[in-house]
C-alpha cells in the first residue's frame, strides 16, 4: 500500500482543500466507469479512493499522520460497480439504441462494426476465411467414434467423421469447406470444437474408463458372475469372494479402443456394496452373529485426530 | 429488487428528493409495480454511479445528462461489439 499523500500528489503539509481538488482531479481521469475495460485505470481509482477515504477525514488523517494506522487502515468497501451491470445484458435498461434516439440505433451500430469484419472489396488475392464451430457429442461417441451429418446454417451439408479416443475440446479441421478464397485465392476450412457430453456412469481418464458398480452384500461377500456395461456392450464379469467396497476390478481391453499409438485401455470398476432392503433373516442372522475378527472400519479417522 | 424506502434506508446519505427528481429526468428507469417503484440490481449500481459523478466528481445536475448520455452510448457499443465478436466465434450446428 502506497503512501497515500504520495497517491495522491500532494505534500503531508497540504489543505483539506488541496486534498479534495486533488482527489477530483485525479479521480474524473481514472473512473472506473469512464474507463471500461482499463484494469490499470481500475486499480489506481481504487488506491486514490483508499487515500482520499484515509486523508479527508481529519481524524483518520491524524491518526494516519501520527502513525497509528497504515495506509490500508481504511479500505474502502467495495460494492458491484454500474460497469459489473452495463457491460452485459442488465445493460439494455438504458440502452440508447431505442425510440427517440435518431442517428442512434443498432443497425447503425452493425454497419459501423460489421464493415470491421468484412473484408475489404479490392483484387487482392486472399484465402477465404476459416468458419468456427462448436459441436456437442455424446460420451461413448468421443470414446468409440463416429460419424455425424452436419447441416451449416447456411445450407451446406457433409459428414464429419468423429475420431476414435475424441478429447473434449479437440478441433478437428475439415480443409477446404470454409469461406471461398478471392482472385483464385484458397478456400478456408471449417473448424468443429468437440464438446463431450458426460456419460451417466462412465468417467474418462485418457485411455482408460472408470465407473462405480453397485453390488450386492452376498455378491461382495461370496462372490459372482455380474454383468457390466463397457463402451462397445455388457461383459459378463467374475467378483470374487470376499470382496469390498472400493475393490478395484480391471477389464483389459475395455477402455477406449486403441487408436493411433495408443493400444486399448483398460476399463476399472470400483465396487460399492449396496445394502438395499433389509428382511428379517438377514436382521436376525446379524443379531445372532459375533465376528472372528471384530474391526474398527473408522480407525484411520481416529488416528488423524 | 428493491423498493424505493428500502433503497433510501440502505443508502447512507441518499436524499428521497434527489432520486424521486433522477427518477422524473429518465436518469433512473425502476419497474413500477402498481404504483410502487422496483429497483433491479442495475438501477440500484446507477443510483451509487450518479451520486459519486455529483458529489465525488463535482460533476453538478446540469452537465449529469450529457455525462450519461456518453456513458450509455459507450456501454452500448461495448456489448454491441462483444455480440458481433461472438456471433462471428461460434455458429450454431443443425443436426439432421
Amino acid at each position: 500500500m502506497k503512501d497515500p499523500y504520495e497517491t495522491l500528489g500532494v505534500t503531508r503539509n497540504s489543505s483539506a482543500d488541496d486534498i479534495q481538488r486533488a482527489y477530483h482531479k485525479l479521480a474524473k481521469l481514472h473512473h472506473p466507469d469512464l474507463n471500461p475495460g482499463n484494469a490499470a485505470a481500475e486499480d489506481r481509482f481504487k488506491a486514490i479512493a483508499a487515500a482520499n477515504e484515509l486523508l479527508s477525514d481529519p481524524e483518520t488523517r491524524g491518526k494516519f499522520d501520527r502513525g497509528e494506522i497504515d495506509a490500508g487502515g481504511q479500505e474502502r468497501a467495495s460494492q458491484p460497480s454500474y460497469r459489473d451491470f452495463a457491460d452485459g445484458e442488465p445493460g439494455r435498461r438504458y440502452s440508447r439504441s431505442g425510440a427517440g434516439a435518431r442517428d442512434w440505433n443498432s443497425e447503425n451500430l452493425h454497419d459501423i462494426f460489421g464493415s470491421m469484419f468484412e473484408e475489404q472489396n479490392s483484387s487482392r488475392r486472399a484465402s477465404g476465411r476459416d468458419q468456427l464451430y462448436a459441436l456437442d457429442i455424446a460420451f461413448l461417441d468421443a470414446v468409440n467414434g463416429a460419424t455425424r451429418r452436419l447441416t451449416l446454417t447456411g445450407g451446406a451439408g457433409f459428414d464429419v467423421k468423429i475420431p476414435v479416443g475424441t478429447e473434449e475440446g479437440k478441433v478437428l479441421r475439415l480443409r477446404g469447406k470454409g469461406d471461398p478464397g478471392r482472385n483464385g485465392g484458397a478456400v478456408g476450412d471449417v473448424l468443429i470444437e468437440i464438446h463431450i457430453t458426460p456419460h451417466g456412469f462412465f468417467q474418462r481418464e485418457g485411455q482408460n474408463l472408470r465407473l462405480d458398480l453397485p453390488v450386492t452384500f452376498s455378491e461382495a461377500v461370496l462372490g459372482a458372475q455380474v454383468e457390466v456395461p463397457t463402451p462397445t456392450g455388457p461383459v459378463r464379469m467374475r467378483i470374487p469372494p470376499r470382496s469390498d467396497t472400493g475393490s478395484r476390478l480391471r477389464l483389459r481391453g475395455r477402455g477406449v479402443p486403441a487408436h493411433g499409438d495408443l493400444p486399448a485401455g483398460d476399463l476399472f470398476a470400483t465396487l460399492r456394496i449396496v445394502l438395499g432392503p433389509v428382511d428379517d433373516g438377514l436382521d436376525a442372522f446379524l443379531k445372532g452373529w459375533a465376528p472372528d475378527h471384530p474391526v474398527n472400519p473408522r480407525h484411520a479417522l481416529e488416528q488423524l485426530s | 429488487m428493491i423498493g424505493i424506502d428500502g433503497l433510501v434506508d440502505q443508502t447512507r446519505g441518499l436524499d428521497r428528493q434527489d432520486l424521486d427528481r433522477w427518477i422524473a429526468n429518465d436518469w433512473i428507469r425502476p419497474d413500477q409495480d402498481r404504483g410502487c417503484y422496483m429497483f433491479r440490481d442495475i438501477d440500484v449500481a446507477r443510483v451509487h454511479l450518479i451520486r459519486e459523478l455529483r458529489d465525488e466528481l463535482g460533476i453538478n445536475e446540469d452537465a449529469l445528462p450529457i455525462v450519461l448520455l456518453l456513458l450509455d452510448q459507450l456501454y452500448d457499443l461495448r456489448r454491441h461489439f462483444r455480440k458481433l465478436a461472438s456471433d462471428r466465434a461460434v455458429r450454431p450446428w443443425r443436426l439432421d
